[in-house]
Formats: structure tokens, sequence, C-alpha cells
């Protein structure tokens, strides 16, 4: 076997551990019955399933090109993103009341994003935080 | 054509279709998505479906040009995920 048969099947076989996470993400983000639940399904699309698009891409290029490590930073930036607005999604879900609100603080303080910063009760609250 | 030319044929078939597919379900969900989280949710899965589709068309027709658009598709998704959520929150984007 040569080189550039083995980064064949390699380039299938990430494709094929890509294309399968992306739908196992996907169908859980439509099948889930509850907002939270729902947020955790397409981190799977989000880290295996483009990684391993992107780990196809790259061994590709340097199989059948001159190769190159520029998907490495898409690879990089996903990664370091995903749970950045996976938490503001979290917040909003919590903001909304989507989810069980998560219990009080243990002194007498409130949770930030429950807190609406335009009602005027509230801010004596705001001030204390 | 060797046995191995012939199953990367298939296994891009596969992807495209699959990426296609996660993109029309995702789409599903941001139109009968009960919450905002959930439409939020869905238009980030959408974008980081749509990297991988620039990625495939990359691999597809072999060149090396379809990088910038994927990075910078990347970069817009989660800028405007974070600006969606944020708006959401405060009312308000930049403060």
């Amino acid at each position: 076997m040569t080189l550039q048969i083995i980064g064949t099947y390699a380039v299938a076989f990430c494709l094929f551990i890509g294309a399968f996470f992306s739908l196992v993400g996907v169908i859980g983000l439509l099948k889930f019955n509850d907002p939270m639940t729902r947020l955790h399904a397409p981190t799977k699309v989000g880290t295996v399933g483009i990684g391993a698009l992107l780990l196809a891409s790259m061994i590709h290029a340097w199989v059948f090109g001159e190769g190159s490590m520029h998907e490495a930073l898409i690879m990089a930036f996903l990664f370091v993103t995903a749970p950045i607005s996976a938490n503001f999604i979290a917040k909003v879900n919590i903001h909304r009341k989507a989810c069980e609100t998560p219990p009080d603080p243990p002194k007498d303080d409130t949770w930030s994003t429950l807190v609406d910063p335009l009602a005027p009760e509230d801010d004596k609250a705001l001030e204390k935080a | 054509m060797t046995f191995a030319e012939n199953l990367m044929d298939v296994a891009l078939l596969t992807a495209f279709i699959v990426a296609v597919l996660a993109q029309i379900m995702s789409m599903v969900r941001v139109a009968i998505g009960p919450t905002t989280g959930d439409r939020i949710l869905a238009l980030d899965t959408m974008v980081i479906n749509a990297i991988g589709l620039i990625v495939l068309l990359g691999i597809a027709q072999g060149t090396r040009i379809y990088f910038e658009p994927s990075l910078l598709v990347a970069m817009l998704g989660f800028v405007s995920t974070v600006a969606l959520a944020r708006f959401i929150l405060r009312g308000d984007i930049i403060e």
C-alpha cells in the first residue's frame, strides 16, 4: 500500500466519523424535549463532527497537494468559542425561565441573570451586587 | 478507479447528504423552537454545519481557497450567537 491509498482511507474514515457525529447531534437537537437537554446535543456537532471533517480536509491536503495546518486554526477557534456560546445560551435559558430556576444563593443575594435591570424594585439588589 | 477512491467518493457523498440533512433539521428547530434559547442554539448549529459544508466543498474540489471563508463564517457565527444572547439577557448589545 502506498501512502496515497492509506491517506485516502484515512480521509474516508474521518468523513464517516464527522458525518455520523453531525447526524447524532442534530437528531438530539430535534428530538429532546427540554431546553437544557437540547443544549448538550449539538456540542457533538461542534467538536467531534466538525473536528473530523477538518481533519479529513487536512489529511487530504497533505496527501494530494502541498499540505498546510490552516484547518487547525479553525478547529482551535471552534473549540475555544463553543463553551462560551453554550454558557451564554444557558444563561438565556435561565433568564427566560425556560428551565428549572436554580436554587437561591446562600446569602441574601440574587442571581444576576434573574434580575430585570429595568424593574425599579430590583435597584437595591443591583446596588448590592 | 481503485476501491479506496470509490470508498472516498461514497464517504464524501454521505457527508454532503448528512450535512444538508443536519442543516434542514436545525432549520426545523429554528422554526418550531418553543423558547428563544432553542432558536439561538439552532442558529449556532446551522453556522457550524455551514462551516462543515464549506470544508466538504473544499475537499470535493481539491482546492485550498475555502479556508478563509470557513474561518470567517466561524468568527461571524460566534459573534452573532453572543450578540443574540446578550440582547436577550441585557436588552442591549453594547452598553
